[in-house]
């Protein structure tokens, strides 16, 4: 087991209060061990976490552009491995989820394909915060974001949040998992099980957001936890391609996940949305149907 | 209707003069500092029986208008340095196949992800050359909001008129300041020509202009990004066929430099005159109102094809001086159509120029012999 006690990324950052990514992001690295290298996309996490004097990271680090980071990432593991270091030096990748799951897909199907040795991180806040809460593939339906405005011609994001994880493990990753920044020591265990494995991981974290979602950013871990007790978001493992460990819960209905958060508060005010919120409850039923996530 | 005053930032008016101008469909993917343009859009196209998409990145954005293009509407994107140059591939298809499109670049500090919060010109130069191969391109440049309206609307014009990608080359200053402005009832609409029966698809028109075959208007146009015969089809190991399609292509811009022109011309008889485009406007501007028919000005509205012809207006100049957010890239092209001597006044990091700064040149320019000399400010 890797030392936990180790503190790779720094406090004095300058991420909102009650930010998940950054919590995740510490965990994280706890989790990840020594001898880490960070490969970082442009987004939130990037230009919160290193600008002069706050710079938080005590590892090895670049900033790859906003598309590139698993291509990157490969050409250091490529290297790293003709030199035959590639058993001390372990290679890590923070994408948001516009850097992974719009953006920076063709990079990372072809470092998956190629079968790197590296972990990929999606701090999953569900939107690009860092341009100003704008939709991504990863935002889920109905939320109101800039650029899925609710109004009189929509009911916010009118697309679902895509499956991203299944298309990594289409590639045949030989570890693909799905966490929660509010379930942290879930988290650490994940990302070991990532750094143990040999060939490309990829860990979905779910990130609440305080301040692109809309909650006081006392209750970040609280949201992160409602998201999971009402299906709309799984904890699960993947392992060569067979689902290996699902987090059950008792489940809640979505109203109160969604009704704590201003990006869902279109469908409860000025009058309450019952057809759009059962939609939302279907997306739930689905979740908890395919991953067997209910506690009979 | 009436004309309607209001007070907005340069990228919410660029978005309503595009849809002053009928565009109707735009694609686009966040980044700083042109994201208010697609966040405007995205609020206001679906009011308008429009389409808003929010792609993947930013070459599915530039893609996507050149499709949304050939289906026969006005199209659309905004971006800033690291998308623009993501584009680069798209926008020299674009050019080669004649789709009209319009992408406005808020320009911040480069190279790479540089200062995406702060103002540049640097990418002025890639504008005109960043694609492989030869072509011309048409750029303006506001430096108002009003502008940010006025020229978007041509933009559009321009795009459909001559049959080619139109850059909107802005910049973080223009972009989010808050100024008056005019939102007018009418704007001009000059349509693109669509193709007539009997007409070749890539056969040129007197202004060297092919007619456009709309998809689905029953034309059965071929498009592609090889070098093509006037019917469309590829004719890839043809010499003739691919210098007579390049120069044509180059010459229905370059031919046309006076009347795509669009400058200011101040005090032409002046010794010293300055030449600026953009943010720099507003300080020149400033200068020339503190000290009264003192400097020359020539403010470009439209940079490429370059108005070489204004230069001629300045009759007595000594030497020309030019303030610039880059390293002196119009300098450059300035430099090509003139002996009179030139003061570059390169500034980065983000902040206008000065009055004193712009001063400070006008001392090095009263003495100046040097064909190109650069003030240090």
């Amino acid at each position: 087991m890797v030392d936990r006690s180790i503190e790779n990324f720094e406090c004095g950052h300058r991420a909102c209060g009650g930010c998940g990514a950054s919590s995740a992001v510490r965990m994280i690295l706890k989790g990840y061990g020594e001898n880490t290298i960070v490969v970082n996309s442009t987004g939130c996490l990037e230009v919160f976490s290193t600008p002069y004097p706050e710079t938080a990271w005590k590892t090895p680090w670049i900033h790859s552009l906003f598309e590139n980071s698993s291509a990157v990432a490969s050409g250091i593991e490529a290297s790293l491995k003709k030199q035959g270091r590639l058993d001390t030096e372990k290679i890590l990748v923070f994408g948001g989820d516009g850097a992974t799951v719009d953006i920076g897909t063709l990079c990372i199907s072809g470092a998956f394909e190629r079968g790197h040795d590296f972990t990929y991180i999606c701090y999953d806040n569900e939107a690009y915060m860092n341009t100003g809460i704008q939709r991504s593939g990863a935002t889920p339906y109905d939320a109101d974001t800039t650029t899925s405005p609710a109004g009189v011609c929509s009911t916010g994001n009118n697309l679902p949040k895509k499956d991203y994880p299944q298309i990594l493990v289409a590639h045949g990753s030989p570890y693909v998992a799905t966490a929660s920044m509010a379930y942290p020591a879930d988290l650490m265990k994940k990302v070991e099980k990532a750094r143990n494995t040999k060939g490309p991981c990829y860990i979905q974290v779910h990130t609440p957001c305080c301040t692109g979602w809309g909650f006081d950013g006392a209750k970040t871990m609280e949201i992160g936890r409602m998201a999971v007790e009402c299906g709309l978001w799984v904890n699960y493992e993947v392992i060569d391609g067979e689902l290996a460990t699902v987090k059950k819960v008792k489940r809640v209905p979505v109203d109160d996940y969604l009704k704590a958060q201003k990006r869902f508060r279109h469908l409860f005010k000025p009058v309450r949305n019952d057809a759009e919120i059962a939609k939302i409850q279907a997306i739930a039923d689905k979740n908890a149907k395919k991953y067997g996530i209910d506690i009979e | 209707m009436t004309d309607k005053t209001d007070f907005l930032n340069g990228n919410v008016a660029c978005a309503e003069g595009a849809l002053a101008a009928g565009c109707r469909f735009f694609a686009g993917y966040p980044i700083t500092p042109s994201t208010e343009v697609a966040e405007r859009m995205a609020l206001r196209l679906p009011k308008v029986g429009g389409v808003f998409i929010q792609m993947e990145d930013e070459l599915a954005s530039a893609a996507a208008i050149i499709g949304g293009s050939w289906a026969g509407a006005r199209t659309m994107t905004a971006t800033s340095g690291p998308g623009f140059s993501l584009m680069m591939e798209n926008i020299g298809y674009a050019t080669f196949t004649e789709t009209p499109i319009v992408i406005v670049n808020v320009q911040r500090g480069g190279p790479s992800t540089g200062q995406p919060t702060m103002a540049a010109q640097g990418d002025m130069l890639q504008c005109r050359y960043g694609s492989h191969g030869d072509y011309s391109v048409i750029a303006l440049s506001p430096s108002s909001v009003q502008e940010m309206y006025d020229l978007t609307v041509k933009a559009f014009n321009l795009a459909d008129r001559f049959r080619t990608p139109v850059f909107l080359m802005t910049d973080e200053t223009i972009g989010h300041m808050r100024e008056k402005i005019t939102l007018h009832s009418n704007v001009e609409i000059i349509p693109r020509r669509e193709l007539k029966e009997g007409e070749l698809p890539c056969a040129p028109d007197e202004n060297g202009v092919p007619g456009f075959g709309t998809f689905g208007m029953g034309h059965n146009v071929h498009i592609t990004g090889l070098t093509h015969n006037e019917k469309g089809y590829p004719a890839t190991d043809s010499a003739e066929i691919h210098e007579k399609l390049v120069r044509r292509q180059v010459r229905k811009i370059e031919d046309f430099r006076n009347e795509i022109a669009d400058v200011d011309i101040v005090n032409p008889d002046a010794e010293l005159v300055f030449i600026s485009y953009g943010a720099p406007t507003r300080t020149v501007r400033q200068l020339l109102n503190d000290n009264p028919d003192t400097y020359g000005h020539l403010n470009l509205r439209i940079v490429w094809p370059f108005p070489d012809e204004s230069l001629l207006a300045f009759k007595n100049a000594k030497a020309f001086i030019i303030p610039e957010m880059n390293l002196g890239q119009i300098a450059k092209e300035v430099r090509q159509h003139t002996n009179i001597p030139i003061v570059v006044v390169p500034k980065l990091g983000g902040a206008l120029h000065t009055p004193a700064e712009l001063l400070k040149a006008v001392e090095v320019a009263k003495t100046v012999k040097k064909p190109v000399t650069e003030v240090r400010l």
